[in-house]
């Protein structure tokens, strides 16, 4: 390789960094740097292992059997734990998140509308429902509501109420992600759309928006996650044992038995369908990061 | 007869910048006007004014005989028979060339799938891309796509054909096919306003030749006499620098 080509190739110029022996410094510890680094790492291991040991020899094993992995206590959850608890759960993030899906949309237009009003209503509307915890949308919607109209109830009683407030709360979210993958649409999309003779809703619906959805998948499907784990805020509408969800079959058995395990197996539930559903977002972001 | 493009005292400001000042221009049917000038002219402000991407602040344009800016000018309709090429192609990325011409055939003529798809098919193949229907833009040469655009263009049965810089962003190895598929469509006489930088594609395909310089008409004629013997110092002193950039 020729000095020129070198100088001028990022890689070229690292390896002759590297390979050509600098004059090192006199260590004022008398170790030479790569021994300090040594040192460091070594230090660094063992404190890991110490800690490591420390946790296994005080934790008290067979308590934590007993009282967390008990599979007596686990076995009697089944199949409950699928046919009504994760059920339930899917229900409830599933009908949210059409709602969220849906009313974020019509929020993200109405953002970017040119009717002043549309986009103070969404603005309104987005900043508030980000800015309140989900729980409070949850009580309001479910002992407010049957106060300000008495004898109205939703369709689907717990689960319309659930999937509202579950819809409400990720449709702020929804908006702002919608918009942003609006606006990542180049301009020239909707002129060349418009030269063609559609008119602006059609663009959008045709060109703009099938576009905006790809871009926008990634966060969707991480708000997918965030309301799976956030429909466990049902337990504050009190729920039956027909409409119970994965976090408040945990703690009623929890309860019951006199043993933490069901909250273990409910975890471990949770996480059958956010881990792979996290995998599924990374490796869509991948994707979108190989194609720009 | 009415002019295929008529322009009258256009203005056009991007905030206090006068990008036009003051355009009085026509197109007749079946000519082939080139738009040339040094870059921030104004020239391609001039053509998104033709079908009004961009809103003129002053003056009136005229396409066929109807005034698109007239409050009550019905512009979606009337961008129905102005085809528009752009420098970026701006073809529609989630849609296969196919579909790229299909759409608005579909969506704006209401045209059945059906007759989309032969029109498409007919269009993709006249611009020499017939065997890509299937290619997602992405897939395409940047030749190819702008074929394929041309083509969208063309599916919609337009009688005036706008270029914004068609060959500005290609490779110089692909340019020659995209200016064959522009020769063509001027031999078979459609109306076209094209802005562009390529002056051998001007003199021998133009009808007639406008030079725009800071917002205005500097000079305009045929081919022979703005290209081949200009009068204005202001054309001589661009189309030195266009066809002897080295000297």
């Amino acid at each position: 390789m020729d000095g020129r080509r070198a100088r001028h190739d990022p890689v070229a110029r690292l390896l002759i960094m590297t390979t050509t022996p600098t004059t090192a410094e006199p260590a004022k510890s008398g170790l030479s740097p790569r021994q300090r680094r040594r040192v460091s790492l070594a230090i660094q291991y063992a404190v890991f292992v110490l800690v490591l040991v420390a946790v296994i020899l005080i934790a008290d094993w067979p308590k934590i059997f007993e009282n967390f992995l008990n599979g007596k206590v686990a076995a009697g959850m089944f199949p409950t734990l699928f046919t009504v608890a994760l059920k339930n759960t899917l229900i409830f993030t599933v009908a949210g998140y059409v709602i969220g899906f849906a009313l974020g949309l019509v929020l993200a237009l109405m953002r970017l509308s040119s009717v002043v009003p549309y986009r103070v209503v969404a603005l309104v509307y987005i900043e508030i429902f980000r800015g309140l915890p989900a729980l409070i949308i949850f009580l309001l919607l479910g002992f407010g509501l049957p106060i300000a109209f008495p004898g109205f109830k939703l369709p689907g009683d717990v689960y319309g109420t659930v999937a509202l407030a579950l819809g409400l709360v990720a449709a702020a979210y929804m908006a702002e992600s919608f918009r942003a993958g609006i606006q990542a649409v180049p301009k020239g999309q909707m002129e060349a759309a418009r030269s063609l003779g559609m008119k602006p809703g059609r663009a959008m619906l045709s060109i703009i928006l099938p576009q905006a959805i790809r871009i926008v998948i990634p966060p969707l499907t991480n708000e997918l996650i965030l309301l799976f784990k956030d429909s466990s805020l049902v337990f504050t509408l009190g729920v039956t044992a027909a409409t119970t969800e994965l976090t408040k079959f945990g703690s009623d058995t929890t309860i019951d038995q006199a043993n933490s395990t069901p909250l273990i197996v409910a975890g471990a539930t949770y996480l059958l369908i956010t881990i792979p559903l996290g995998f599924v977002v990374r490796r869509l972001e991948a994707r979108q990061g190989r194609k720009r | 007869m009415t002019h295929a493009v008529e322009i009258r005292e256009l203005h056009k400001y991007f905030g206090d910048n006068e990008v036009l000042k003051g355009i009085d221009f026509t197109v007749e049917p079946g000519q082939v006007v080139c738009v040339i000038g040094p870059s921030g002219s104004g020239k391609s402000t001039l053509l998104r004014c033709v079908n009004v991407l961009e809103t003129p602040t002053k003056g009136r344009v005229f396409v066929n005989g109807l005034e698109l800016t007239h409050p009550d000018a019905d512009i979606d309709a009337a961008r129905r028979h102005v085809g528009m090429v752009f420098q970026q192609f701006n073809l529609f990325p989630h849609l296969t060339a196919l579909q790229n011409v299909m759409i608005a055939q579909q969506r704006v003529l209401n045209r059945s799938k059906k007759e989309a798809e032969i029109v498409a098919r007919e269009n993709l193949a006249k611009v020499g891309v017939g065997d890509k229907c299937d290619e997602y833009p992405g897939k395409l040469s940047g030749g190819q796509q702008q074929r394929v655009a041309i083509a969208r263009a063309l599916a919609m049965n337009p009688d005036l054909m706008l270029f914004d810089e068609p060959t500005s962003a290609l490779d110089p190895e692909l340019v020659g096919d995209v200016l064959a598929v522009m020769r063509k469509l001027a031999e078979e006489g459609m109306t076209m306003l094209v802005v562009t930088h390529e002056m051998g594609f001007a003199r021998e395909v133009a009808d007639r030749v406008v030079f725009m310089d800071g917002g205005v008409i500097v000079e305009e004629g045929t081919p022979t006499e703005v290209i081949g013997d200009p009068k204005q110092e202001r054309t001589r002193s661009f189309l030195r620098r266009v066809l002897h950039p080295e000297g």
